[in-house]
């Protein structure tokens, strides 16, 4: 067997430089290559996302969640959810893992520029949004308003949390948390983040949406979104499939006629705003 | 095709007649020039594709029946090589082979290394009696494997050294459609060379047509003589014999709506009562390109493997994600199958995934008929 340089199914090792624990079933990562593997710095656009490979355990589409561009260092935040991200849990700074990528579509920060943005996340969804918010804040003179709005199943289920607080110091950005349950001390918002979009101050004939968390979250926000006079087509969410190979390659992962490892994950919502009510699709 | 890949087609080139013994020594021309000769065998009852050592090994005087969920070979009253419809393998199993290591690592420490140890492997193949639907499937694999951004290194080896023989068909099956689905029966493009045979009272002789500079190199070796008008003639018939012969039919028109515009449509749930969800018709389809990948370790747990091997949407693990399954039901499955197949495969490559060959419906082991289902839809709506 003769593995190819270029052969897109083989994964290259990068070492885990910090292992930080976000929550309870939540825990980010922060990579750093392994010297003498792969090629130059480490590009992609928010919304992208890689295989992650666990020596000898599997290999997991995993969204990415920030570089850190002076470093050259790759952050991967993810749920402990099933075989593969359960190992992962249990690894520690120092040792490495396998990386394919970056692979799929990404949020649409060059169409946002002069407009209203609404970043709408619910639970883990927040992971891959991390990157646009923290575009948003870094170039903020380029856009309008900034809302945004975090659900998350309990107050201390909360992702990001001291980020989302410094974030909501900023006077020119808007950010509302709630949560599903309440738990001792919290005096927020609590329902599903549907309900917050209800109230928010944004201009629908000048606005983008983007939206990550579960399917049915994603449905009632894109429903609320549009009563609010939002276009389809100015309304973005990214999709989750099963994938094996992340190239287009080993079918698992489509979704109609999409490949959400392709042609997604990130879609406009009326591109497959067809797909959506269809069961078992 | 081929011609996306090697040279491009010979525009005029003359045809040429060879006889069996010219055959045998096309067998010996492809073997000297570096190709494992693979075709049509006997065997386990049907006719498989595997080695040739020569051309004793060709289903000689065989033919086969076949029907919704039934094969049998039945003995021919003449000395044909080819006079067989296709049996239940396809050429993806040489070019897409059913598994394949990815790659092999090494724990060291707290890191690992990719091995990259293996010699290169022999995978010049000289495919014999490829089929006019066929040549459409192998066209149709090429664009999902190395049609667009991302290659697939092991199938783009194996396709580019191909030598691919063709052989139009001189009958049609009882599950064949292929006139239907515009695949076939003739070979039109993509071949090297392309062989009709034509049946006389002694022993079978075959029109040649040279498809590549490939094909008119190996041609040089071969003894032959010219075309006359009379096995011109001849050859004609057998493809018109093949055309008449059609088993079955597929409506295509409207059919990339049609599918995916009923999804709740009450012939799904009565598909499923018969479907077994069994994954036979996504192994036996020459364009199901399909996998998974498999990662194991030896009992030291240092030393790892990937494989990637072929995969079905109709297992259940097909769509699994945190918390479930998205495709739980078999009325899900064979929709999501058929759907792509004939519908959504044109968004996604640019033509029907299904080129007619009937394989889905053979080798079904309840005889669900893909041309039946579809015509079953379209009825209820008309």
């Amino acid at each position: 067997m003769t593995v190819l340089l270029d052969d897109p199914m083989v994964t290259t090792p990068w070492v885990i430089d910090q292992m930080r624990r976000e929550t309870a079933d939540t825990f980010t990562f922060i990579l750093k290559p392994v010297k003498g593997h792969g090629r130059g710095s480490f590009q992609f656009e928010p919304g992208q996302f890689n295989m992650l490979y666990v020596f000898g355990t599997g290999e997991v589409p995993i969204s990415i969640s920030g570089t850190q561009e002076q470093n050259g260092k790759l952050e991967h935040t993810t749920r402990v959810a099933g075989t593969v991200t359960g190992a992962m849990g249990k690894l520690r700074s120092g040792d490495v893992i396998g990386i394919r990528g970056p692979f799929g579509s990404h949020w649409p920060i060059e169409n946002a520029i002069g407009k209203d943005v609404i970043v709408v996340a619910g639970g883990i969804g927040l992971a891959p949004l991390r990157p646009v918010y923290n575009a948003l804040v870094g170039r903020r003179d380029e856009f309008n308003k900034i809302v945004l709005l975090y659900g998350s199943r309990t107050p201390e289920d909360i992702l990001f949390r001291s980020e989302l607080e410094k974030l909501s110091a900023n006077l020119d950005i808007e950010v509302f948390v709630t949560v599903d349950r309440s738990t001792m001390g919290w005096r927020g918002n609590v329902g599903v983040v549907t309900s917050l979009l209800r109230n928010v101050p944004f201009d629908p004939r000048n606005a983008v949406a983007m939206v990550c968390g579960p399917e049915i979250m994603m449905r009632f926000s894109v429903h609320e979104l549009q009563r609010r006079g939002l276009k389809e087509e100015e309304i973005y969410i990214s999709m989750e499939r099963n994938m094996k190979c992340a190239i287009g390659h080993c079918g698992h992962c489509q979704y109609g006629p999409e490949f959400i490892c392709k042609d997604g994950p990130v879609f406009p919502y009326n591109r497959i705003s067809n797909l959506l009510g269809t069961r078992e699709l | 095709m081929t011609s996306q890949i090697k040279s491009p087609p010979l525009k005029n080139c003359p045809k040429t007649v060879i006889d069996r013994a010219g055959l045998d020594c096309l067998f010996d021309s492809l073997r000297v020039r570096g190709f494992t000769v693979v075709g049509p065998t006997v065997r386990d009852g049907a006719i498989i594709y595997d080695n040739l050592g020569s051309t004793n090994d060709l289903p000689m005087g065989w033919t086969d029946e076949q029907e919704a969920g039934s094969y049998r070979l039945k003995k021919r009253s003449d000395k044909a090589l080819f006079g067989y419809t296709v049996g239940p393998h396809s050429w993806k199993k040489y070019l897409f082979p059913p598994r394949q290591r990815l790659w092999m690592a090494k724990r060291q420490g707290r890191s690992f290394s990719i091995e990259n140890n293996d010699p290169p492997e022999n995978s010049k193949f000289a495919f014999i009696g490829v089929r006019s639907c066929e040549l459409h499937a192998i066209g149709i694999q090429d664009r999902v494997f190395i049609g667009d951004k991302f290659i697939d290194p092991v199938y783009k080896s194996r396709r580019e050294q191909a030598f691919i023989v063709a052989v139009n068909c001189g009958q049609a099956g009882g599950a064949c459609f292929c006139a239907s689905m515009n695949t076939g029966p003739k070979a039109e493009s993509g071949f090297d060379l392309a062989l009709t045979e034509i049946l006389n009272r002694k022993s079978p002789y075959f029109v040649v047509e040279v498809g590549s500079a490939a094909g008119a190199e190996v041609m040089g070796d071969i003894p032959q003589r010219q075309l006359a008008e009379k096995d011109e003639q001849a050859a004609e018939a057998v493809v018109a014999g093949a055309t008449s012969q059609m088993g079955r039919a597929m409506e295509v028109e409207g059919i990339r709506e049609l599918l995916p515009d009923n999804p709740d449509h009450p012939r799904w749930e009565e598909v499923a009562k018969r479907c077994l969800s069994c994954a036979n018709c996504t192994m036996a389809c020459p364009t199901c390109f399909c996998s998974t990948v498999e990662d194991t370790t030896d009992l030291t747990g240092d030393h790892a493997e990937r494989w990637k091997r072929w995969d079905s949407c109709f297992t259940m693990d097909f769509s699994y994600i945190h918390g479930g399954f998205v495709r739980q039901e078999t009325k899900s499955r064979y929709r999501h199958w058929i759907t792509h197949k004939l519908s959504t495969w044109h968004n996604q490559f640019g033509s029907s995934g299904c080129v007619g060959c009937g394989r889905c419906i053979t080798w079904c082991p309840v005889g669900i008929d893909i041309t039946e289902e579809v015509g079953a839809i379209r009825a209820s709506l008309s």
